[in-house]
C-alpha cells in the first residue's frame, strides 16, 4: 500500500508506520465502537498515512465532518474528536458535547489533537464548562507526513502566512518538533545548514530541544547528513514562476492535492464504440500522483516539451509487449506472458490516463495566452525591462484576466528589480483597486509586507548580481535531456536549489556575496554524535541531504533536487521536507485578505 | 580417597560450622553482625523499640508514658549498626506504638490517635489522625504493617474498636466492625493480608477470630488441642502465609495463616507469655521455625521432617544474657541487644551442601580442590577430576557461587567466589553472567554492611528489595557519595541512577539555611551541570517549597524543558520572566498561556506594556484577537501607534457595516490613520472608494442601478451596458481612468 515510500534512499515508511502505530494505539484506547468526528482539514493529511481500512480494523464505524450544532445520531460507545488546536474549533466541540449530553449519556468523548495538545485549547474547553467530559485527550504527533519515497510535508498551509505576515511561529516549533522526531528515527543529522530567519529559529529550537532530551542519547547510526534548512522568502521568485514540468503543470492548471488530482471528466470517457457521446461522467475524475505509478515516476519531473516523446516511446514498449502473445509458442510462454499481464495491464491503463492528461495539459500550454505569459515571466526572470509598467499586465487587467495571474506577475517584477518603482508600484496598485475591487487594498498590503511586493528603496538592483552569479539563467536549456536544473523551468534555475546545490559543491564559501544580499543570516551548526555512530564512508557512497523548505516548496524545485540526486558525479542524495506543497497561485491565495461583507 | 583427607576439610571448615545448631534437618546459625556503635545506659529495658525490616533504622524512646512535663522521654533515632543518627526530646503526647514506614519513615502513634511522621533525621514531616472518636477512647495498642499497598497503621481504641488505614500515603481510615463480646483489647492480636484484603486477626481467651470489613467470624487453628488455654500471642511470617500461636498453658500452634493446615505442635512447659515470638524462615525454607523470646531465654521451635506425626523437637540453644530485641526478617530474625546485633536464620541449603562436615556435593570438592591448588599441592587435581568424573563441574562452580552470596564474612566470599573462578577456568563454554554480578552485589553489600553505613542487608534480602530501592535508602540517609558508586559501579543508566541521586542531593541541598542562595545555585549546577533527567524545575519546586522563591528562580534559569519552567514561574508569580522563557521556546502554545496568565492577573495598561517589551508574544496575542476580540486588536494598535494596521482594521469593519452611513464613517476612520500612517496611496484610494460609493448609492437611488460595492472597473461597465453614457463619463474623468479597453 505504501511501498513506494520505502524504494528511496531513505526509508519514509519507517516514519509512516510510527505514525500509524501511534494512531493504532490511540483508537485501541477507546475501546468499543466508535465515531470520528473530523476536523475536515485533517483528512486529506491524515489519508497520507491510514485509509480508512485501518480505521475500520479498529472499529470505527462512523465518520463525520466537525460543525456546530448538535452530532449526528450513530450507534457508537465513543466519540473521537481529531482536530487541530484552534480555539474555534473547541467552540464548535463545545457546542457539540452540550447538546449531546441530554439526549444520551452512554457516549464517552475523545479528543485527539493533532500535532499537538494545547494548553490554551483545555483552557478553552474547561471555561466552556465541557473539559470533563473527555475519558481520554491526546495529542498525536504528526508534524511530517511521507508523502512520497523522497518527500515529505507537513501539509500546513499557513505556514508562509503566519512566519511573515503575522509573526507567529507556532509553525516553526511544529517544524523543529517534527524534526526531532524524525532524528528519533533516524539519528542525528550531524550537521545543520541554514539561510533565512525562520531557518535560524528553527535551528535555535532544535539544539535546545536536544538538550531537553539530552538523557536519551541516540544510538542510531545517521541517516542523513546533513540537514539544509531554507527560508521560503530567500526564493521568492521561483514559486511565482509557471512550472514547466509535467507533474508541476498539473499542478498549476489543476491542483494537487494531498497527492491527489482532480481533473475534468470527458477525455477519461470509456470509450466505447457508440455509446461514447451518450453519457459523459460529470463526475470530475480523482487520481492519486506518486511514484507507485511506475510511468508517473518516470515522467513527472521531466519538462512537459519532453513528456509527448517519453509516452509515445513507452506506447511502443507496451504495444510491443502485447504483441508477444503472437510469438508465445509454447505452454510455458504463453504461462510466462499472462503471469505478465496484470501489470501490463496496469501499464497500459496508466499510459492512457497520462496520454489524456498530457493531452489536457497541452491544450493549455499551446495556447496564446499561455505563450504569452510565459514570455513576459521569461523577461522579467532576465531582466528585460524590469523597471517600467508592463503592457502586457496593463492589457490582462483590462482583460479582467483572473486577479491571482495579474498578482503573480506584478509581484514576479518586483522581485526581479528588487522592488519597483513608487510610481510604477502605485500604478499597478491603482489598477488593480479599480479593476478587481477596493477590497484589495488589504490583500494588496499583505503582498507588501511579506516583501512580494515593494517600493525600490536601493538605488542598486541586486536581481542582476544574484542572477549572474548563480546563473540563474541559461540560455541553453536543454529540455530533452537536461544537463542542468534550469530545465524545470526551462530556463530559469530555481535559486533556492541553486543554493543547494553549490552548498554541496564548492560550499558556501564561495558565494557569501550574494548571501549576504539575499535576506536573513546563513548559519552553519554541528551536532555533536556519540562516539561509535560515526559513519564510516565507503568509496563512491552518496551522501544524504535533508532539504527542508520553510513556507513551501514546488514541484517543479522537487523535480530539480531530483535532478541532482541522479546526476552521476553529483554525490549528493536529496531528501525533500516542507511546511506545504505550493505553487505560485495557491502561495498567493493564502496571502490574500478578503474581509466579508455584510452590506446589504 | 582416603578418609584422612575428609577429616583435613572437617578441621578446616570447623569455623564456619562452628556456629551451627541442628534442628530437625536444617541447621541453624547466628552471624553477628555488628557490636554495636552506641551506648546506651539502661540496655533496651522500658523502652520502645522499632526497628525497621531490610536493616532499616532503630527508633528507641525511652520511658514512652512518662507524662511529668520536666523531664520529657527521648527519641533516639540509630543506623542499624547502632550509629546514632539523631536524638531529641518528645515533646507530644504520650507514644503507643513505633514502626517504620517503607520509606524509612518513622511513624509514632499517640494515645490520642494522632500519628506523627517524621523523616529519619527527626525532623517533623505530616501528621494526620486515626479518626475523632480516638481521641475520648484512646489508642490501646497499634501495629504498624507492610503490605504491597504500603506501610498501613492498625489501631485498637478504648473502646474496642479496630481502625485500620493500609496505606499512609493515600489515607483512608476503615473502622472495623464490633467485636461482639470483646471488653478493652483482646488478648492477643495481628494484621494479616490475604487474598488483597487486610484484616485482622484476634483472640479472646481461647476463641479466635477475624475481623474483616464487613464482619467478625469465629475461626477455629485446625489440630489446636481445646485444652490448649487463652491464647495470649500470635504473630504472623514476613509473608503473612504462616501464624503461630502461644497459649497461657505454654502450648504453642502453628501452622498456615489460612488456617488450612497445622505444621507444628509443642508445649514449650513455659506459661508465662512470650516477650516477642517471630517466624524464622527464607524463601525455599526447609524448615519454617518460630522463635520465642522470654526475659533470659530464647527457644527456636521447628517442625520436623515427618509431617504427619508432626514430632517436634525443641532446641532451647542461645541463651540470652541481655534485654534484647527481636527484628523479623524475610529470611531470618536479627537479635538486637544493648551491645551487639545477629542475625538467626536457618543455614541455606547450599551452604549446608558445601561447609557441612565431610560433604562430598561438588561445591564442596571444589573450594577443597582450590585450597589445594593455592598450597601447589597436586591434590588439587585429584579433586577436580572427581568433579569431572561426575560431569558436576559447572554444578559446582554455581554452588560455590551461590553460596558465597549468602555469606556474610568477606573472607569466606572470597574464598568461594575464588574457588568458582578456578574451577570455570576448566569449563568451556560457560556463561559467567552471574558470576560476575554476583560479584558485583556482593562488593556493593560488603559496602553497605560497614558500620559507618549500617545496612545488614543478606543478599536474599537485597535480591528482594531491589537495588533501585537500596539506592533509595541510601538517599534517605544521605549517603549521596556512596550510592554515586555503586550506581556507576553497577553501571546503572545515569538516568536511573546517578542522575536521580544527583536529584535528591540537589533537593535537599536547597534546604540547608545556612547557605546563601548564590552559593546553592552555584554548587548545585557545578554537580548536577547537564545530566540528563536531572530536572532542575523538580529541584526548584523543592526551594519554593521552603519559601526560597528567589534561589527558585536561579535554579529555574539551569532548566531546558520550558514545558516545566514556565508553569512553575507563573506558580511564583514572575510572570514577566515566565513571559521571557515561554517566548524563548518557541513553543507558542506556552506562550499563549503565559499571556492568557497575564491577561487575568494585570490591568490592561500594564498588560499591553508588557506585551509590548515582548513581540513574539504580542503578535500572538494580535493573532488571538483577531479571531476572538476585535475590539482588543483596536486598542491593541491604538496603544503601539500602528496608524498602518489600525486603518486597515478599519477597513476590515466597515465591510462589515450595514449601513452606508456607518460604512463611509470607519472608511473616513481609515483615510484618517492612513494619513497618519504617511500611506498616501491608500489615503487616497480609500478616499476615492467613498467617493465611489456616494456616487454609486446616489445612481443607485435615482436608477435604480445596482451599482454599490462594484468595482470601478465593473460599475463604468454596468453604465455602459445600461446606456448611463454621461454618468460612465463623469466617473472616468472624475477618477482619471487610464484609457484602456
Amino acid at each position: 500500500m505504501a511501498a513506494h515510500l520505502s524504494y528511496g534512499k531513505v526509508n519514509l515508511n519507517i516514519l509512516r508506520e510510527a505514525a500509524r502505530k501511534d494512531l493504532r494505539e490511540f483508537l485501541d484506547k477507546c475501546a468499543g465502537s466508535k465515531a470520528i468526528v473530523w476536523d475536515e482539514y485533517l483528512t486529506g493529511p491524515f489519508g497520507l498515512i491510514a485509509q480508512y481500512s485501518l480505521l475500520k480494523e479498529h472499529e470505527v464505524e462512523k465518520m463525520f465532518t466537525l460543525k456546530s450544532g448538535r452530532l449526528p445520531s450513530a450507534d457508537v460507545k465513543n466519540i473521537i474528536f481529531f482536530v487541530r488546536p484552534r480555539l474555534e474549533l473547541m467552540d464548535i466541540i463545545a457546542e457539540n458535547v452540550q447538546s449531546e449530553d441530554k439526549l444520551h449519556s452512554s457516549r464517552d468523548f475523545h479528543i485527539l489533537f493533532v500535532p499537538r495538545r494545547s494548553m490554551l485549547c483545555e483552557q478553552r474547553l474547561k471555561d466552556q464548562g465541557v473539559l470533563g467530559s473527555f475519558i481520554n485527550m491526546d495529542e498525536y504527533i504528526l508534524d511530517l507526513i511521507p508523502y512520497d519515497g523522497d518527500l515529505l510535508s507537513m501539509e500546513y498551509e499557513s505556514a508562509f502566512r503566519e512566519c511573515y505576515l503575522e509573526n507567529d511561529q507556532t509553525s516553526l516549533y511544529h517544524t523543529a518538533k517534527g524534526l526531532m522526531t524524525l532524528q528519533a528515527l533516524y539519528g542525528t543529522i550531524p550537521q545543520i545548514y541554514g539561510k533565512g530567519d525562520c531557518a535560524r529559529h528553527v535551528a535555535n529550537m532544535m539544539l535546545r530541544m536536544k538538550r531537553e532530551f539530552a538523557g536519551i542519547q541516540n544510538q542510531i547510526l545517521p541517516v542523513f547528513d546533513t540537514l539544509l534548512l531554507l527560508d521560503r522568502n530567500v526564493d521568492l521568485l521561483t514559486p511565482l514562476a509557471t512550472q514547466l514540468t509535467y507533474e508541476g503543470l498539473i499542478d498549476e492548471i489543476y491542483g494537487i492535492n494531498n497527492g491527489y488530482v482532480k481533473l475534468p471528466p470527458e477525455k477519461f470517457a470509456q470509450k466505447k464504440q457508440g455509446e461514447a457521446s451518450k453519457d459523459l461522467p460529470t463526475e470530475p475524475k480523482k487520481l492519486q500522483l506518486n511514484s507507485a505509478e511506475e510511468l508517473y515516476a518516470e515522467i513527472r519531473d521531466k519538462n512537459f516539451n519532453a513528456v509527448g516523446a517519453a509516452l509515445s516511446k513507452k506506447a511502443k514498449i507496451i504495444s510491443a509487449a502485447f504483441e508477444e502473445r503472437h510469438n508465445a509458442k509454447t505452454v510455458g510462454e504463453i504461462k510466462q506472458f499472462v503471469s505478465q499481464l496484470p501489470h501490463m495491464q496496469a501499464a497500459r491503463s496508466s499510459l492512457a490516463n497520462h496520454t489524456s492528461i498530457a493531452e489536457l495539459v497541452k491544450d493549455i500550454t499551446t495556447s496564446e495566452a499561455f505563450f504569452d505569459s510565459l514570455t513576459v515571466e521569461q523577461e522579467f526572470m532576465t531582466g528585460v525591462d524590469t523597471d517600467k509598467v508592463n503592457t502586457y499586465i496593463e492589457d490582462c487587467i483590462a482583460q479582467k484576466d483572473p486577479l491571482i495571474k495579474i498578482l503573480r506577475l506584478v509581484c514576479m517584477q518586483s522581485v526581479c528589480n528588487n522592488g519597483l518603482k513608487q510610481k510604477v508600484l502605485d500604478y499597478y496598485k491603482r489598477e488593480i483597486l479599480q479593476t478587481y475591487g477596493y477590497e484589495h487594498l488589504l490583500t494588496l498590503h499583505n503582498l507588501e509586507k511579506a516583501g512580494l511586493l515593494k517600493p525600490q528603496t536601493s538605488s542598486r538592483n541586486n536581481y542582476p548580481t544574484i542572477r549572474k552569479t548563480l546563473k540563474l539563467w541559461m540560455e541553453d536549456a536543454n529540455e530533452q535531456n537536461p544537463n542542468d536544473i534550469s530545465y524545470v523551468y526551462s530556463g530559469y534555475a530555481p535559486l533556492s536549489i541553486r543554493l543547494t546545490q553549490v552548498l554541496a559543491r564548492p560550499g558556501w564559501r564561495s558565494i557569501e556575496e550574494v548571501l549576504k544580499m539575499l535576506p536573513g543570516p546563513h548559519f552553519e551548526e554541528r551536532q555533536q554524535l556519540p562516539s561509535g555512530l560515526h559513519k564510516k564512508r565507503q568509496q563512491g557512497e552518496n551522501r544524504t541531504t535533508l532539504v527542508f523548505f520553510l513556507g513551501g516548496v514546488t514541484y517543479a524545485e522537487i523535480a530539480a533536487l531530483r535532478f541532482l540526486s541522479q546526476m552521476e558525479d553529483s554525490g549528493m542524495e536529496y531528501i525533500i521536507a516542507t511546511t506545504k506543497l505550493i505553487n505560485g497561485t495557491t502561495w498567493i491565495k493564502t496571502l490574500m485578505d478578503r474581509p466579508e461583507s455584510h452590506a446589504a | 580417597m582416603g578418609r584422612d583427607r575428609f577429616r583435613v576439610q572437617a578441621l578446616r571448615m570447623a569455623f564456619v560450622t562452628a556456629s551451627w545448631n541442628p534442628l530437625g534437618e536444617a541447621f541453624y546459625r547466628k552471624l553477628e553482625l555488628y557490636e554495636m556503635s552506641w551506648s546506651i545506659r539502661d540496655g533496651l529495658r522500658d523502652s520502645l523499640v522499632a526497628a525497621a525490616p531490610y536493616g532499616g533504622p532503630i527508633a528507641l524512646l525511652r520511658e514512652p508514658l512518662r507524662h511529668s512535663p520536666s523531664s520529657r522521654p527521648q527519641l533516639e533515632i540509630y543506623s542499624a549498626s547502632g550509629i546514632a543518627i539523631t536524638s531529641f526530646p518528645w515533646k507530644s503526647g504520650p507514644v503507643v506504638h513505633l514502626g517504620w514506614s517503607v520509606s524509612d519513615e518513622l511513624l509514632c502513634v499517640q494515645e490520642d490517635g494522632s500519628v506523627l511522621i517524621y523523616d529519619l533525621f527527626g525532623s517533623f514531616k505530616r501528621h494526620f489522625s486515626m479518626g475523632q472518636e480516638v481521641v475520648q477512647s484512646q489508642v490501646l495498642e497499634a501495629k504498624v504493617f507492610h503490605s504491597p499497598y504500603g506501610t498501613g497503621i492498625a489501631i485498637v481504641t478504648g473502646s474496642s474498636r479496630f481502625t485500620l488505614a493500609t496505606n499512609i500515603e493515600d489515607l483512608k481510615l476503615r473502622r472495623l466492625p464490633e467485636v461482639p463480646g470483646l471488653q478493652g483489647k483482646p488478648a492477643s492480636w495481628v494484621v494479616l493480608t490475604q487474598d488483597r484484603q487486610t484484616k485482622v486477626l484476634l483472640s479472646i481467651g481461647p476463641e479466635l477470630y477475624i475481623l474483616d470489613n464487613t464482619s467478625c467470624t469465629a475461626v477455629c487453628p485446625p489440630g489446636l488441642s481445646p485444652h490448649a488455654g487463652s491464647i495470649v500471642h500470635m504473630s504472623v511470617s514476613f509473608s503473612y502465609k504462616y501464624l503461630s500461636l502461644f497459649t497461657d498453658s505454654g502450648h504453642l500452634w502453628a501452622g498456615l495463616s489460612n488456617l488450612q493446615e497445622k505444621l507444628i505442635e509443642f508445649d514449650t512447659k513455659k506459661t508465662d507469655r512470650p516477650k516477642q515470638m517471630l517466624w524464622c524462615r527464607r524463601p525455599k525454607s526447609q524448615q519454617p521455625s518460630v522463635v520465642l523470646m522470654w526475659e533470659r531465654l530464647l527457644l527456636v521451635v521447628g517442625e520436623c521432617n515427618d509431617t504427619i506425626h508432626s514430632t517436634l523437637t525443641q532446641n532451647p540453644i542461645f541463651p540470652v544474657v541481655d534485654v534484647s530485641f527481636l527484628v523479623g526478617e524475610l529470611d531470618g530474625v536479627r537479635i538486637i541487644n544493648s551491645t551487639n546485633q545477629e542475625l538467626l536464620q536457618e543455614v541455606p541449603l547450599v551452604c549446608q551442601d558445601i561447609f557441612k562436615i565431610a560433604s562430598m556435593a561438588p561445591g564442596a570438592l571444589l573450594l577443597e580442590a582450590h585450597r589445594e591448588y593455592e598450597k601447589s599441592s597436586q591434590k588439587a587435581d585429584e579433586y577436580l577430576r572427581e568433579i569431572k568424573e561426575q560431569n558436576v563441574l559447572e554444578k559446582a562452580v554455581q554452588q560455590c557461587v551461590e553460596a558465597a552470596a549468602h555469606e556474610y564474612d568477606p573472607a569466606t566470599q572470597k574464598s568461594l567466589m575464588r574457588a568458582a573462578s578456578f574451577g570455570k577456568c576448566f569449563l568451556t563454554d560457560f556463561c559467567s553472567d552471574h558470576f560476575v554480578s554476583t560479584c558485583r552485589e556482593l562488593r556493593v553489600l560488603n559496602a553497605v554492611r560497614e558500620s559507618s553505613v549500617g545496612m545488614p542487608l543478606t543478599h536474599t534480602q537485597f535480591k528482594q528489595m531491589t537495588l533501585q530501592v537500596l539506592i533509595d535508602r541510601l538517599l534517605f540517609r544521605q549517603f549521596y557519595p556512596l550510592a554515586i558508586e555503586i550506581c556507576r559501579y553497577l553501571k546503572i543508566p545515569d538516568y536511573q541512577g546517578v542522575n536521580r541521586v544527583l536529584k535528591h542531593w540537589a533537593s535537599c541541598k536547597v534546604q540547608q539555611k545556612e547557605l546563601s542562595d548564590d552559593a546553592i545555585a552555584r554548587a548545585v549546577c557545578v554537580k548536577v551541570g547537564e545530566s540528563p533527567g536531572v530536572s532542575y524545575s523538580h529541584i526548584a519546586a523543592k526551594a519554593y517549597e521552603c519559601g526560597r522563591t528567589e534561589l527558585a528562580i536561579k535554579l529555574l534559569d539551569f532548566e531546558p524543558r520550558s514545558g516545566e519552567q514556565v508553569p512553575l514561574l507563573l506558580k511564583m508569580k514572575r510572570s514577566h520572566l515566565a513571559l521571557n522563557k515561554a517566548v524563548e521556546s518557541g513553543d507558542t502554545d506556552l506562550v499563549y498561556m503565559v499571556v492568557t496568565h497575564l491577561k487575568n492577573e494585570m490591568n490592561r495598561g500594564d498588560f499591553f506594556m508588557t506585551l509590548r517589551n515582548q513581540p513574539v508574544a504580542l503578535s500572538l496575542y494580535r493573532q488571538f484577537c483577531k479571531l476572538q476580540e476585535q475590539e482588543t486588536l483596536k486598542d491593541l494598535y491604538n496603544q503601539d501607534d500602528n496608524h498602518q494596521e489600525l486603518a486597515n482594521y478599519y477597513v476590515t469593519v466597515s465591510y462589515r457595516e450595514k449601513r452606508l452611513e456607518s460604512r463611509l464613517s470607519q472608511l473616513q476612520n481609515a483615510v484618517d490613520e492612513y494619513n497618519k500612517a504617511k500611506n498616501d496611496f491608500a489615503a487616497k484610494a480609500t478616499e476615492e472608494e467613498m467617493r465611489l460609493l456616494r456616487f454609486q448609492r446616489k445612481l443607485d437611488d435615482e436608477k435604480g442601478a445596482g451599482l454599490l460595492g462594484l468595482s470601478l472597473q465593473v460599475t463604468m461597465e454596468t453604465l455602459l451596458s445600461l446606456g448611463l453614457h454621461k454618468q460612465a463619463e463623469q466617473l472616468y474623468r472624475d477618477f482619471k481612468v487610464p484609457d484602456k479597453r
